[in-house]
């Protein structure tokens, strides 16, 4: 497996506080990467910096090959990363077909002032998408209508509809209920996995992570503290302690020092 | 019927009515022209406003227009000649400013239009060699497409011209508004970074609906020119780009029919009002905005339509 994104040496502080100091990483193509920290650790800085929202201080990201860092977020989804947001993006006062469309149309290029958005060819394509994702009964519910975790899932939807190669969702399954979590993460991985989507993702829910994940990368401080598969970087007392909070015996150094 | 047919009748019978109005009453041809081309320069207006973004400086166009056609009247006295040409060169300086409006919102976006405009009308005032200042510049008599007419002949043409074209923009806006392009603007208002995370320059998508609402604006001012044969400053000053703005949202933003129904609305108010109560006219009308923000925020149209659909559902 080849690395499809490179991060080397990435750096950025706000202030005195260090988002990201010094990450390297590989995100294999295919692979599922959870990332998994305490709040404020810099998560959701490196989802921006890959995708061009925030510049970093240092250090270079590289994509397929070419470097695309500081490159503005336009030129970074042309060349195949998309992505999903906490609080979900959508466009309020457009019914959930219309933001699927809409994000087909960006695809395919917008620039036709004569031809409606909901065209049969990317209508038919946004109900399919839909129903892969299990909105197909609400494509016609205004977006600001749904309940967040429906938000969520037509959030990521917008984005797997831009076709890409490689998808950053920050914490997927924030608001959605606990009883339809892993049916939702279910629905999705199968998206994912059809559409040969390579997929990072922050998280909080670590049957989420245990489940889903082929490696697991846990973010302290501005590092990562450590990297690998979810079996054995879960199991760790450190990251028990100080990312998932089970208290066990005191490891020296803490999970800063697996690194 | 549908919606968008039941907005086509509604336009054919409006038209209907005002060709009637004009014929009854000779003087109304004059009004109504004046209407239909504020009635289009609204129209451009609203393809802004969808966006979430009001210009309080469109006048700047209207009178670009105007005084385009004043201009090259001497040159070229034929009135289907300056209509292109002042609409050429309103996309001109549409596109030409545009590249620098579109990078602001909301309030930065309005003042920099309104400063813009107030510049221009400092222009047209101070250069006085070229522009005749305050007291203005006389369009001479024009042809239309090589013929020479009289003059009732002629307004009718004007009159016919403002009618056709206000057909024909609001047509297209309609059709711009359901593409992607004029969908897009209505996702500038609510989520303009997912845009952005999509791939797309939502300040291309503005700017190609600011280009439009130039280009729509420096025809209105074509027309008023052909029509009123006399172009100011005073069309560029900062109330007449509020009176734009004024008649958006008395005839509302939610449909094509908006502009026009508010234009007219508004010059019929003000002719009859400033002929009843001369000193409160503009109390008058703006009453009738207080009245529309309190009680009908979607404008006249917006009346209609809640009408419409509720008829429909019954």
């Amino acid at each position: 497996m080849k690395a499809l994104l490179q991060a080397r040496g990435l750096r950025l502080a706000f202030g005195g506080v260090k988002a990201a100091d010094g990450i390297d990483l590989d995100v294999m193509e295919g692979e599922f990467l959870a990332i998994i920290g305490p709040n404020g650790a810099g998560k959701t800085t490196f989802i921006n910096m890959t995708t061009g929202y925030l510049r970093p201080q240092g250090g270079t990201i590289t994509y397929d090959g070419t470097e695309i860092t500081g490159r503005r977020p336009r030129e970074i989804v042309r060349r195949g990363i998309a992505r999903s947001f906490q609080l979900p993006q959508l466009f309020s006062e457009h019914t959930v077909e219309e933001n699927a469309a809409l994000a087909i149309a960006a695809r395919e290029g917008i620039w036709s002032p004569l031809a409606p958005l909901l065209r049969p060819a990317w209508q038919e394509e946004a109900r399919e998408l839909l129903g892969r994702f299990g909105l197909l009964p609400l494509a016609g519910q205004r977006a600001d209508a749904l309940n967040e975790g429906t938000r969520k899932l037509a959030d990521i939807a917008m984005a797997v509809a831009l076709k890409p190669r490689l998808l950053l969702m920050d914490e997927p399954t924030s608001g959605v209920a606990a009883s339809e979590k892993m049916a939702v993460v279910e629905t999705l991985a199968r998206v994912l996995r059809d559409a040969r989507v390579t997929a990072v993702f922050v998280e909080h829910d670590m049957d989420v992570v245990e489940r889903f994940a082929d490696r697991v990368a846990v973010w302290s401080q501005g590092k990562i503290a450590a990297l690998g598969p979810p079996a054995r970087i879960l199991a760790d007392p450190a990251v028990q302690r100080d990312v998932i909070g089970i208290e066990r015996p005191a490891t020296p150094g803490g999970v800063a020092a697996h690194a | 019927m549908t919606l968008p047919r039941i907005e086509l009748l509604l336009a054919l019978l409006g038209a209907a009515a005002m060709v009637l109005a004009a014929m009854a009453t000779p003087w109304m041809k004059f009004v109504l022209t004046i209407a239909l081309a504020k009635g289009i320069a609204v129209l451009g207006i609203m393809l802004l406003l969808r966006a979430g973004q009001v210009s309080f400086g469109h006048a700047l166009y209207v009178a670009l227009g105007a005084y385009a056609v004043a201009f090259l009247a001497p040159a070229l006295p034929d009135a289907a000649l300056l209509l292109p040409a002042a609409a050429l060169v309103t996309t001109i300086a549409g596109t030409i400013i545009g590249l620098f409006v579109s990078r602001y919102r909301e309030i930065f976006f309005g003042m920099l239009n309104l400063a813009l405009s107030m510049v221009f009308y400092s222009m047209l005032e101070k250069f006085y060699h070229y522009t005749k200042g305050t007291d203005g510049i006389r369009v001479p008599s024009l042809g239309v497409a090589g013929l020479q007419l009289d003059r009732v002949t002629y307004e009718w043409t004007v009159f016919g011209t403002a009618l056709a074209l206000a057909f024909c923009f609001g047509l297209f806006a309609r059709v711009y508004l359901a593409s992607p392009m004029g969908q897009a603007l209505a996702a500038i208002k609510t989520r303009e970074t997912r845009l952005d995370f999509m791939g797309v320059s939502s300040r291309n998508v503005l700017l190609a609906a600011y280009v439009l609402s130039a280009m729509m604006a420096g025809c209105a001012g074509a027309l008023i020119a052909m029509t009123s044969r006399h172009v100011t400053p005073l069309l560029s000053y900062w109330t007449a780009s509020g009176e734009l703005v004024f008649i958006a949202i008395l005839g509302g933003a939610g449909g094509v029919l908006g502009p026009f129904l508010g234009a007219v609305a508004y010059e019929l108010v003000r002719v009859y009002a400033a002929a009843t109560v001369a000193d409160m006219w503009q109390m008058i009308l703006g009453a009738v905005l207080l009245l529309v923000i309190l009680f009908a925020r979607g404008g006249i149209w917006g009346l209609v339509s809640v009408r419409l659909q509720r008829r429909r559902t019954a």
